[in-house]
């Protein structure tokens, strides 16, 4: 297979059968979208884009969280135990390594890896120990404040990771930024990283998931038992699946110490832990640029009401999530598209209806 | 976490110097099964609402921690007004229950047999009534005075209401046994929750029966959050600090037999929770609470009520 034909087949995959967003139509505005983008800091203030670096940082635990719920039916609450793990571990890493290496890489990697080798543990009691259904939700819940707990108690010298104090309930402080050898990715220059990384992320999430252990995935999560006869592992579809998650919401951790330099057990808290889920299930969360859209339109709206000293942004936030599972369970975005894809031709409608009757779930 | 404990009482760490040995054995043994009653107790307890609502329902409340939290402000409340802190508790059981029936009548009831979504609508319930709670109420609530002080035992103080939850614990335990067991509404309920539509042939109402159901898990959650109100620091987020421990014998329970499986895990993690933190204190017991979790997990695929439950099957 010579050089084109593989990368035409890496495109075919991206624009495969499980994601949302086929048409012509589609990438134009997406390649709009994007490039609006790129131009952003060039007329935004400041402010602005520092903003938006930290929005964009929490889509990619929304986009792990839309792999392993919306494909994997597996709903997860702990997701933010990895976004604070991803963070720690960065800020140990970072804090002791960066005289002496002159560059955060190994803390970034670090920072996703150990998120990753975690999951895959929890993982590995969850999904081979054949636990399914809310009983994964439960225990992902539990995880999530069992670390918390545990961190918060982490106050004092002896809780002292070479230069780095975890600091218990104050938090670990001073964390520097992500740097790749010259100086630290501030400003718009942290906003180009974030947003390559983003759209990245997106793509190579969409190919995954419509490669074969997508198909896999996605099969396992709307019926295991029939996937599992037909051959496939389930066990470990769904295990490298979490894993997966676990490091994107390791590397949403990453970005948000590297953008804010300090990271909070509460991080990992009740309230938080909420979030990703309601930005999943309000945006849609079959669709991994839903999650995204409704990750960074949520974050907007919440930050919107805090700066205008209203006390009911948590209260609207429930509501909505209340709201959409009620009455829109395929998510906002999905179902706005739907609306719009009726206006479109008959053709395309048929398409869709045609796609969605085939497998019901998409990415 | 929770407060409270041993490690609270002023003349815990006082050995008193009788100096006859068998009476600082007796003191030991004292404690340690002080320990373990208060362990149960509270895993009993705290989760005892929720693993009916799930066993019998399949549903998982998220917004117990609430359930439990609500149960609590509207005692210490009811207290404050001049109730007795019997009634108030009782008072907050049926507030609760009443709740719980109308949220179940509103929302829940359109999840049956979606169990995923019930999650997502109940975090929802549970995100609203936390943080509503927060802005009608403030961030803490003063609590009330533990009831019926201190009782010594070979010279070692003890909370005496902590053992009268023990006491309640187990006289739960008896009453739900009966209810579910030797009354008509109990096996009415149980069909219902067994084969939903036989159980309707036969003239039951499982719509009401479910309604029922969720009230007295919603009841028993109150009654758990007001009983447990005055040994910690009331807030909005109460209920979280229950929440990990009520959900890990829930899920070490599993959802087989409800009431064997809830008696069972309680003691199995009570006795696990009481010795780990005896040994080496409240938070690592709480860490291996989870990491028992998990380990009988990866044995028990079903909880413990469903391994008991096949083998029973097996020897039959």
């Amino acid at each position: 297979m010579n050089k084109t034909s593989r990368f035409s087949n890496f495109l075919n995959t991206v624009n495969g059968p499980f994601s949302i967003g086929r048409s012509a139509v589609f990438w134009v505005a997406f390649l709009i979208v994007t490039g609006y983008l790129y131009f952003f800091p060039r007329f935004a203030s400041r402010y602005d884009v520092i903003n938006l670096t930290y929005f964009m940082s929490w889509t990619f635990v929304a986009m792990g969280l839309s792999l392993i719920w919306g494909c994997g039916n597996i709903l997860s609450f702990g997701q933010m135990a990895f976004v604070g793990i991803g963070g720690y571990v960065y800020g140990i890493i970072a804090i002791n390594t960066l005289d002496a290496v002159g560059n955060t890489i190994p803390a970034l990697l670090g920072g996703i890896i150990i998120p990753f080798l975690v999951a895959a543990l929890l993982g590995y009691f969850v999904f081979y120990g054949r636990v399914s259904g809310v009983y994964v939700s439960i225990m992902t819940l539990v995880f999530t404040l069992v670390l918390e707990t545990f961190m918060g108690q982490t106050a004092g010298d002896k809780w002292r990771v070479g230069k780095a104090l975890l600091g218990g309930y104050n938090g670990m402080t001073n964390i520097p930024s992500i740097n790749f050898g010259s100086t630290g990715l501030k400003g718009a220059s942290l906003y180009y990283f974030v947003l390559t990384l983003m759209v990245v992320t997106y793509l190579l999430l969409r190919y995954l998931v419509n490669s074969k252990y997508g198909v896999g995935l996605v099969a396992t999560g709307s019926n295991p038992d029939r996937t599992e006869v037909l051959g496939y592992n389930i066990r470990l579809i769904q295990l490298l699946a979490f894993a997966i998650a676990g490091g994107l919401a390791g590397l949403s951790g990453v970005l948000y110490v590297a953008w804010g330099h300090y990271i909070t057990p509460s991080t990992m808290g009740l309230t938080n832990a909420s979030l990703p889920v309601i930005w999943v299930a309000v945006g849609g969360r079959k669709s991994m640029l839903a999650a995204i859209i409704s990750t960074i339109v949520l974050q907007y709206f919440t930050q919107y009401l805090a700066v205008t000293g209203s006390e009911f942004a948590l209260i609207i936030l429930g509501a909505l999530l209340l709201i959409v599972v009620l009455y829109m369970p395929a998510g906002v975005i999905p179902t706005l598209a739907n609306c719009i894809g009726k206006l479109g031709s008959k053709r395309r409608q048929e398409a869709l209806s045609n796609s969605q009757s085939r497998r019901g779930v998409g990415a | 976490m929770r407060l409270g404990g041993l490690e609270e009482l002023p003349g815990c760490q006082d050995s008193s110097r009788l100096g006859a040995t068998d009476v600082q054995l007796f003191g030991e043994i004292f404690g340690a099964i002080y320990l373990y009653l208060d362990s149960m107790a509270f895993l009993f307890l705290s989760a005892v609402g929720l693993i009916i609502i799930l066993g019998m329902m399949g549903i998982t409340n998220l917004a117990h921690g609430e359930f439990m939290m609500l149960g609590a402000y509207t005692a210490v409340l009811a207290t404050r007004a001049g109730l007795p802190f019997p009634i108030s508790v009782v008072f907050a059981s049926l507030m609760v229950g009443l709740f719980g029936m109308v949220l179940e009548r509103l929302i829940i009831r359109r999840f049956y047999g979606n169990l995923l979504q019930s999650l997502v609508a109940t975090w929802g319930i549970s995100l609203i009534i936390s943080q509503g709670m927060l802005v009608l109420m403030g961030p803490s609530l003063q609590t009330i005075r533990m009831p019926l002080g201190g009782i010594t035992v070979a010279g070692k103080a003890y909370a005496a209401y902590r053992l009268l939850l023990a006491v309640i614990a187990i006289g739960l335990l008896i009453v739900m046994w009966y209810v579910f067991h030797r009354t008509k509404f109990g096996m009415r309920a149980r069909g219902a929750m067994q084969n939903a539509e036989i159980a309707e042939a036969m003239g039951i109402n499982t719509s009401r029966m479910y309604q029922f159901t969720f009230g007295i898990g919603s009841a028993l959650a109150g009654f758990a959050g007001a009983l447990y109100a005055p040994t910690t620091v009331l807030a909005p987020l109460y209920g979280a600090s229950f929440l990990a421990p009520a959900f890990v014998t829930v899920v070490v329970s599993g959802g087989a037999n409800v009431i064997q499986g809830a008696l069972i895990t309680s003691v199995l993690l009570g006795i696990i929770e009481g010795t780990s933190s005896r040994l080496y204190g409240t938070f690592i017991g709480r860490m291996a609470l989870l990491a028992a979790a998990m380990v009988i997990l990866r044995v028990l695929p079903t909880g413990i009520s469903g391994y008991l439950e096949t083998r029973g099957e097996r020897a039959r």
